[in-house]
């Protein structure tokens, strides 16, 4: 096992390396510059639009940009933002909170619809219940969040008044009011996520679950005289969820990542948000760090799910 | 009444024996419009000092609180940093300069005690010092004075070119001198008519030497002021996540009596332009949007609901076209347009005169840009002593077919035209932006009518506009026949801006493409009169300079301007406010209020 993670551990470092080196060189080719809204304005010498490439460090051949990105980032430093000005670390601490507030509760809501909704169907195959809530998860991961997320605005909002429609990371209300206001906000964008996803999980979770309702095991429980209850929670749903952890494991890096397009549309200060912003705005060291601690987190959970496995399904082995 | 009686009238406002509204009610009974009246006023030297929005409320705060929503989120606070205009309005929230720039174009004092002027010894005959005095009694928000030597600080911050500071060319060919506490000198080195540029709107505000002093040059980067601003605006700042929130509470010590009338203000950023219109017109959650590049239409029909409306205010933002006469098609010492060579059939005069009666501007404005955009003729629009009375459009097919049969272009059997084996066939460029397309199709099917082939070509906008000297597609490469942006003027005064119809700024591979002057037409008599301008300090004679390089261009048809665009705010319905299409939509917060 030790020797296992150790492997896992070296063989990840190249594989970070190469994909921080594909990053680095596509958003080097991709074209646009930071500085484009002075190229418009007379106000701004092309000089100081020159002087300040210049400063930034974007006139040096790709790879001695690369170099100096690894290093400073081997050693901590992670760049500064050129559109802020400040540290890309603070940038991206200040939104982990929400990204992970909002991704997080909504894949939470995902699993609460999705395991009982799963399960049960399984049980009852092709019954009325499962022929409805195969039709529901189907509707669900086909709808956008893009699509779903508008239509709750235009429902919630802008036809009832019910809901803001605009996210606040920093709430001006305290005590109870503060929770009721927060839970306003949140509630749509969660609701777009976790129905999203719950949708998928669903299908995972039947199928998972119908694998093993057929196995010899859960016939000889029966026949002990086991109640139903007992067999589909203790016999069943423990072996059938060992793939569906493994599948949450490696949904965790979505967790930080935060989700670009309902963070979009609900103005939510995440990650998902951050990413696209900088990248509108040409903004290399912000969307190479966002991307790269993304990297670093898939990487990391894929071990986690990995061993996860192995320790939830004893006949796999590492050796 | 006589031209006598109005210069009687404005000799008795400039010794103050008659108040300006009076003038302007006096004119007005004989006639003459309000706005004219003005112009008179300003022609003849006499300060403006009106703010557009009068301000009711009595006392200052019990307005709660004020939100704004701001489709792309400000970044950073710095007012000497910032790029876009979303950072220049957040920073001007804290900061203020000497003087602003209301909505007609004229200046008005903020951290001055008035607008310098010959008659109050501010302007040197010579037009080459200016005297600005400090209002007194000015605090920073942490409690000290505001005095000349932060006036003076804040030049030599914004000078130097080891800060890497945006609004640096207001400051690096100017002086700045401390007469005393409350007075400075802006020292110019050639005679300069148009001097109100350092110290005013947006390259102008002041910041706090006590702040910033040990931050100048190459530690810029390193103040913590950048991110939590000590100004002497009218609102305190309070809190600030780049690219999400920025709050603020009011400013108890305000150096203007009664302001501001709101407790606190909020500025939310990110999201797009039509939820944010959305956010004010029909849900009411924000008070204020900004900058709503929306289809007309749309607005309408968000304003239906009552909640909120809209206000366009006249900016410097011009639309138009370029005809290339370069030769975009072929390469000439590794460039392609290059001045060397000259365009097959655009070159020709009477084939750009025919383009120009090409181009339906009223449906334009109609069908896409509503209150978004006026249809003009002339490059330069506002303020209005610098329009050309004399040019005029006209959309004419049949005169456009005329004129391409006198000039011996045939239809072929493809229906396009053709002269010596050369086709009417031209490429199209602009960015990507619904709009624009849209107008590139109502050119194309009228070009289609008159035998003129036109291939479209859109840009993402973040490639167009970028100075990436490898990529082809960039504006200032101009590597096609025809291209299609705006362009802003960002005074109220048009000599900066029209230095892109100079030859000394043509764009071309030896400056990187840097030139501001992206046609490459050169016209000697538009070089002499921009030059001339340059010194003139005469307002009438300057102005006519400006005004005759504007003309050439437009009557070669090279540059074929199409609207004026308006720069387009939403508004809850009780809030009153006042944004301006010569500063920033902050510019004059402190005057905001609700009724």
């Amino acid at each position: 096992m030790g020797a296992y993670l150790l492997r896992r551990l070296l063989i990840a470092i190249p594989s970070l390396l190469g994909i921080s080196l594909i990053l680095f060189t596509v958003l080097a080719l991709a074209p646009g510059d930071p500085f484009s809204e002075m190229a418009t304005n007379p106000n701004v010498p092309p000089e100081v639009r020159e002087a300040l490439r210049a400063s930034f460090g974007l006139n040096d051949p790709i790879m001695v940009r690369y170099v100096r990105w690894l290093s400073n980032m081997v050693q901590g430093d992670w760049g500064f933002s050129f559109a802020s000005r400040i540290d890309v670390d603070t940038l991206i601490l200040q939104r982990v909170p929400t990204t992970l507030f909002v991704v997080g509760s909504s894949q939470i809501l995902a699993l609460c619809i999705a395991l009982p909704v799963g399960i049960y169907a399984a049980t009852r195959p092709y019954s009325l219940f499962d022929q409805v809530a195969n039709t529901l998860a189907f509707v669900g991961f086909s709808l956008p969040t893009f699509f779903t997320g508008l239509l709750l605005i235009l429902i919630f909002s802008v036809s009832l008044d019910w809901f803001p429609f605009v996210y606040r990371s920093d709430l001006a209300a305290t005590g109870w009011r503060w929770y009721w206001e927060m839970f306003r906000q949140a509630i749509m964008p969660i609701t777009v996520l976790g129905l999203f996803q719950a949708a998928s999980y669903t299908r995972y979770v039947r199928s998972a679950v119908l694998d093993v309702i057929r196995l010899d095991y859960v016939t000889t429980a029966r026949a002990k005289g086991l109640g139903e209850k007992t067999v589909t929670l203790r016999h069943i749903t423990r072996n059938a969820l060992i793939p569906v952890v493994t599948l949450i494991a490696l949904q965790m890096p979505a967790v930080f990542g935060g989700a670009i397009v309902t963070e979009q549309i609900f103005r939510i200060p995440g990650i998902g948000s951050l990413l696209i912003d900088a990248i509108l705005a040409n903004d290399t060291p912000v969307i190479m760090a966002v991307t790269f601690v993304f990297a670093c987190l898939v990487v990391i959970f894929n071990l986690i799910a990995d061993v996860l496995y192995g320790w939830l399904d004893p006949r796999i082995s590492f050796s | 009444m006589k031209d006598q009686d109005l210069g009687h009238l404005i000799a008795r406002v400039k010794e103050g024996a008659l108040s300006r509204r009076s003038f302007i009610r006096k004119a007005a009974a004989v006639g003459l419009a309000a706005p004219f009246a003005n112009q008179l006023l300003a022609f003849n030297g006499v300060a403006m000092a009106k703010a557009n929005l009068p301000y009711k409320p009595t006392k200052a705060g019990g307005g709660g609180p004020l939100k704004m929503l701001l489709w792309q989120a400000p970044t950073l606070l710095n007012p000497h940093f910032a790029s876009g205009t979303k950072d220049q309005i957040a920073s001007r929230i804290f900061y203020e300069p000497l003087a602003g720039w209301d909505k007609e174009g004229n200046l008005f004092p903020q951290l001055a005690a008035e607008i310098p002027s010959k008659a109050n010894g501010g302007l040197s005959a010579d037009g080459k010092e200016v005297i600005w005095k400090i209002k007194p009694g000015v605090k920073w928000h942490d409690g000290k004075p505001l005095t000349a030597d932060d006036a003076v600080f804040t030049w030599e911050y914004a000078a130097d070119p080891a800060t890497a500071a945006y609004t640096t060319g207001a400051y690096k060919d100017i002086k700045v001198e401390k007469v005393d506490d409350l007075t400075i000198k802006v020292i110019f080195k050639e005679p300069t008519p148009f001097w109100a540029d350092a110290f005013v709107g947006v390259a102008g505000m002041i910041i706090p030497k006590h702040h910033f002093g040990e931050y100048k040059g190459t530690k810029s980067r390193d103040a913590p002021a950048n991110l939590k601003p000590v100004g002497t605006g009218a609102y305190k700042f309070a809190d600030f996540k780049p690219g999400d929130i920025l709050t603020a509470e009011r400013n108890t010590e305000y150096h203007v009596a009664n302001h501001p009338h709101f407790d606190t203000l909020e500025v939310k950023g990110g999201g797009d332009a039509v939820s944010a219109a959305r956010a004010v017109l029909q849900t009411g959650e924000y008070d204020y949007a900004w900058n709503l590049q929306v289809e007309d239409e749309v607005l309408k029909r968000m304003e239906t609901g009552g909640r909120g409306k809209i206000s366009a205010v006249v900016s410097g933002d011009i639309e138009f076209i370029i005809l290339n006469t370069t030769d975009p098609w072929t390469e000439v010492d590794g460039e392609r347009s290059s001045i060397k060579t000259k365009h097959p059939t655009l070159s020709d005069p009477k084939v750009r005169e025919a383009l120009n009666l090409l181009i339906d501007r009223d449906s334009v404005q109609k069908f896409i840009y509503g209150r978004g955009g006026i249809a003009t003729a002339s490059f330069v629009n506002q303020p209005a002593k610098f329009k050309s009375t004399k040019l005029k459009y006209e959309f004419n097919i049949d005169k456009a077919n005329k004129i391409l049969d006198d000039a011996g272009y045939k239809k072929g059997s493809d229906g396009i035209r053709e002269k010596d084996g050369k086709k009417l066939k031209y490429v199209f460029q602009t960015s990507i932006n619904a709009p624009r397309q849209k107008t590139q199709q109502i050119i194309k099917q009228a070009c289609q009518r008159a035998g003129i082939d036109l291939e479209l070509k859109s840009v993402t906008a973040s490639v167009f506009f970028s100075s990436d000297v490898a990529n082809p597609d960039t504006y200032t490469k101009l590597y096609v026949d025809m291209e299609m942006y705006t362009t802003t003027q960002p005074q109220p005064d048009p000599e900066r801006f029209l230095n892109q119809f100079v030859s000394w700024e043509v764009a071309s591979k030896e400056n990187k493409w840097l030139g501001r002057n992206v046609s490459r037409y050169t016209d000697k008599d538009a070089d002499e009169a921009y030059k001339a301008a340059q010194k003139e300090l005469d307002p009438d004679k300057r102005a006519a300079l400006l005004i005759k390089v504007n003309e050439i261009f437009c009557e070669a048809h090279v540059i074929l301007p199409l609207l004026s665009r308006t720069r387009v705010a939403a508004s809850v319905t009780n809030l009153m406010h006042d944004h301006s299409g010569w500063d920033v939509d902050t510019w004059n917060l402190a005057a905001w209020y609700r009724s």
